[in-house]
């Protein structure tokens, strides 16, 4: 799939600027940032290239295989174009944190609530910085790599009897 | 079966105080919606014109917790979930029955992950489980009917 001259020019400008390394996917540019280029990178982007549309904030785990461990990645459209873009960001600090998106894309607010929930990765300036899927009072975060993966053992005949001991059962 | 027979047709049944109870408790229940997942579609094929639960006195599904006796568990309770779910429990006015319809309502089913409860029984106490992925209609039906069996042995003291 050929990239729109357009996009390309649009992604060579972006380069110059902020001197980022470009991957391509069957049409879909990645943008690799640091953590102190994304809002500028965001503003340009909605401002001078017309990407009016956060499609998604969402975050990858590479516990034990790269480092550092997480890339945040932020999907962008243009409607008016009918662009997509993609921006990752190797998140270095540790515990792990990035400044917000919220000034520039309002609807990120949501979407950084949940990569907070589930990998755990602090959002500066972010208005409210709660867990939204799951409940408030939960502990850890569970789509990192190191979070236990199951609940409870499969029950078999030989260990059933031991399991269903431990099983709350309420009576009323 | 008792003194009727000898009294010809006046129109008078006997039987005890618990049989008339247990027997209008089950040709009456009200279901209160819990449709979760997937199995909220056959809940609701059981009540449509195909199968037709009214046929055993369920033709009413209420939202309302307080209008209803019997918490059908169609589908995964998240853990999120649960205390919304056993909030509606202790809603429901006493006698209550519950009904843990599928494998995820009664063990977890496929889902044994952080997210979701392994088997409604762990917050409310369950009467029934219903296995299936999802159960048939049918399936359903046929826990409901042995739910009404096991309310005809209740007890009026049970519950009082």
């Amino acid at each position: 799939m050929a990239i729109d001259p357009k996009l390309a020019a649009c992604i060579a400008s972006l380069q110059e600027r902020f001197g980022c390394r470009q991957e391509e996917f069957r049409g879909e540019i990645t943008l690799y940032l640091t953590p102190e280029m994304i809002i500028s990178a965001l503003t340009a982007l909605r401002d001078e290239f017309g990407f009016e549309f956060l499609v998604d904030v969402t975050a990858v785990d590479y516990w034990l295989n790269q480092e550092p461990r997480f890339q945040v990645v932020y999907h962008l459209r243009s409607i008016a174009q009918g662009w997509i873009i993609c921006l990752r960001v190797p998140v270095t600090t540790v515990p792990p944190a990035l400044p917000t998106a919220e000034k520039v894309y309002p609807s990120a607010n949501w979407y950084e609530r949940e990569v907070w929930d589930l990998f755990g990765i602090r959002f500066e300036g972010h208005s409210d910085l709660r867990r939204i899927v799951l409940p408030y009072d939960w502990a850890g975060h569970p789509l990192r790599k190191d979070y236990p993966l199951g609940y409870e053992e499969v029950q078999f005949t030989f260990n059933q009897e031991e399991i269903m001991v431990h099983k709350p059962h309420p009576k009323s | 079966m008792g003194v009727e027979q000898k009294l010809g047709t006046m129109g008078i049944v006997t039987t005890s105080l618990e049989n008339v109870v247990n027997w209008a408790r089950t040709n009456s229940m009200w279901p209160m919606l819990f449709g979760l997942a997937c199995c909220a579609i056959e809940m609701m094929g059981a009540q449509a014109a195909s199968y037709d639960m009214s046929r055993f006195g369920m033709e009413l599904m209420r939202a309302s917790p307080r209008q209803s006796d019997l918490m059908i568990v169609a589908g995964r309770v998240s853990r999120k979930m649960a205390p919304v779910l056993r909030q509606l429990y202790d809603q429901m006015p006493s006698p209550k029955w519950v009904i843990a319809m599928g494998d995820c309502a009664a063990c977890g089913g496929i889902f044994n992950n952080y997210a979701i409860l392994q088997g409604v029984d762990e917050i409310v106490p369950v009467d029934i489980y219903v296995a299936g992925c999802p159960p048939r209609p049918e399936g359903l039906i046929h826990g409901i009917i042995t739910l009404h069996e096991k309310v005809k042995t209740e007890k009026l003291k049970e519950w009082a």
